[in-house]
């Protein structure tokens, strides 16, 4: 689906981004991570020829995109950015039917579509519909931006730090949202972070950037238990490694079927590090499990934490 | 009802039109006023017809100055006219240090007497506020939006259509509503080459230390500044119902 093959950025004698090699599958939620000035938000804004390569190739589709038109090559790519970017002068529904516009849908067929998409982020869209974005808080804004990089149903998402400004009940809120509308649009998406935590809970792949150079790509497992260098390690976080691994699965991975417990039951979707934090506060060694509806399932015992 | 009807605007437009309708009648009255002069009321010209001089002459040449400021102040904050920034702001800069006095002695021997000096005088003059805020209304759009816009695949042009200079609006805005304000002052000065605005009776009055002549036509002028002003509030107002509102900028 998109592929960067070799790929160098220069700014003079700063180099940016080194030798890059990075494919991202279609369907795949990648997420690149590194410090600050590693070049992921660069290599990121290569895949739309926001930046262009000073060496190397970025393919989309199989087409290299330096032969793409740039306008149109984007409007195929929604693209959510930190600092939102909403145009204040437009309404809500503007905002989000801007890439729309552009393809030159019809008004009444823009604000159709604001609408499922607002309802779709939790916005009510009476609510929101008619709003500026001054009117909105700016986790509403997010979703407005978010919104918007996916009116067109355009294949592929790339994301630059996105949640970076929210709170972080609100970006929780959102991260689960993004979550959800990958697995069942299977859009594939590129998105950029520095938060560990963040890039677990959402990447089926995490590519670690240190200095314009790929340290390693590996799905989130495989980061926590076979980091390629100390400087993987260390951005996992070698302290709490084992409850990082545990929020990596679920419940009903380790469920005790029919088993019965009694207590406030935990939901068979919930993490196993939730799972263990339960038991730690209220200092019991098992739990009750229920599905979403609120039915008992089982039970999930700690020796079960404990397994690999 | 009562709300339009203490409307600024709206009286001090019919206090225009009143004054310029009811002055070829006030003949008495400034006869009263000034019992030395001869000839207390300025009857050369209709007032009717010195009004809508002064507005054809403030009309043109701002129009000419809004058309060459807003082309120029976005060609330079274009890519391709970013080197030529500094000279178009120097040139204009001197285009108002000129006081239109000396541009008028210029331009008389070259072109000759009545409109067009008065117009390419008031035209170099009234240039700089609209160019300046063009340059810094569109060059003050925060870069998140350009790279928002960039992003989704809008094209150089429909930036600045859609972005730019709606953005940019209420700002330039400010700037014509302070060149057609100097304008409306200056264009008085437009009767020493001339041209027929309400200038003449001033410029008449003070060769003859004729002081109802200079008020009959500061008067109109200082009324028609300040309907001018409060029209351009009007619409500055309704060009913005939205505010800027993002997280690190």
């Amino acid at each position: 689906m998109i592929a960067l093959e070799h790929v160098t950025k220069r700014y003079g004698a700063v180099t940016v981004v080194e030798d890059l090699s990075l494919a991202v599958a279609a369907g795949e939620f990648c997420v690149i991570i590194g410090t600050s000035g590693a070049g992921k938000s660069t290599a990121l804004k290569m895949i739309n020829r926001l930046v262009s390569p000073s060496e190397g190739r970025v393919c989309v589709d199989g087409e290299d995109v330096s032969l793409l038109p740039p306008a149109a090559l984007r409007r195929r790519i929604g693209y959510v950015i930190q600092s939102i970017g909403l145009f204040p002068h437009w309404t809500v529904t503007r905002n989000i039917g801007a890439v729309p516009e552009l393809l030159g849908w019809s008004k009444a067929r823009i604000r159709a579509r604001a609408a499922e998409l607002l309802a779709l982020l939790k916005l009510a869209p009476d609510a929101f519909l008619d709003r500026y974005p001054h009117e909105l808080s700016v986790g509403q804004q997010q979703r407005v931006g978010i919104a918007r990089a996916l009116a067109a149903d355009q294949d592929i998402l790339l994301m630059d730090e996105p949640f970076g400004a929210l709170d972080p009940i609100t970006r929780e809120g959102l991260q689960a949202e993004i979550a959800e509308i990958q697995r069942s649009s299977r859009k594939t998406v590129v998105f950029v972070t520095h938060d560990m935590d963040e890039a677990l809970k959402l990447g089926s792949r995490i590519a670690v950037m240190d200095r314009g150079r790929l340290v390693q790509a590996a799905p989130p497992l495989e980061l926590l238990t076979a980091p390629a260098s100390d400087f993987v390690r260390d951005l996992v976080g070698r302290d709490d490694l084992g409850v990082k691994l545990l929020g990596l699965g679920t419940v009903a991975s380790r469920l005790r079927a029919g088993a019965s417990v009694p207590g406030e039951p935990i939901a068979a979707g919930a993490s196993l590090r939730q799972a263990l934090s339960r038991m730690v506060a209220e200092g019991c060694d098992r739990l009750a499990v229920a599905d979403a509806e609120g039915h008992p399932l089982g039970a999930v015992h700690l020796a079960d934490l404990l397994r690999r | 009802m009562s709300a339009r009807l203490r409307d600024p605007l709206l009286w001090t437009s019919f206090a225009l039109a009143g004054l310029v309708l009811l002055l070829p009648q006030s003949k008495p009255l400034f006869a009263a006023l000034f019992p030395d002069l001869d000839r207390p009321l300025f009857e050369l010209d209709g007032f009717a017809m010195l009004l809508a001089g002064h507005l054809l002459l403030v009309g043109a040449s701002s129009g000419a100055a809004i058309l060459l400021g807003l082309a120029a102040g976005i060609f330079v904050t274009r890519p391709a006219g970013v080197e030529f920034r500094g000279p178009v702001e120097t040139i204009v800069a001197i285009g108002q240090t000129f006081p239109p006095v000396a541009v008028l002695a210029v331009a008389v021997p070259v072109i000759g007497f009545g409109f067009d000096p008065a117009f390419i005088a008031l035209l170099l003059y009234g240039l700089l506020p609209i160019v300046e805020t063009t340059i810094a209304g569109v060059s003050g759009v925060p870069a998140a939006l350009r790279e928002a816009a960039h992003g989704m695949g809008m094209s150089e042009a429909a930036i600045l259509r859609k972005l730019e200079l709606p953005l940019a609006l209420p700002v330039i805005l400010a700037g014509i509503r302070t060149s057609v304000i100097i304008n409306v002052g200056t264009a008085t000065v437009a009767s020493t080459v001339g041209a027929r605005t309400l200038g003449l009776p001033i410029i008449i009055g003070l060769n003859g230390a004729n002081l109802a002549y200079i008020l009959q036509g500061a008067v109109p002028v200082a009324l028609l500044a300040i309907v001018l002003d409060l029209a351009f509030a009007r619409l500055l107002a309704s060009t913005r119902p939205w505010r800027y509102s993002m997280p690190n900028n």
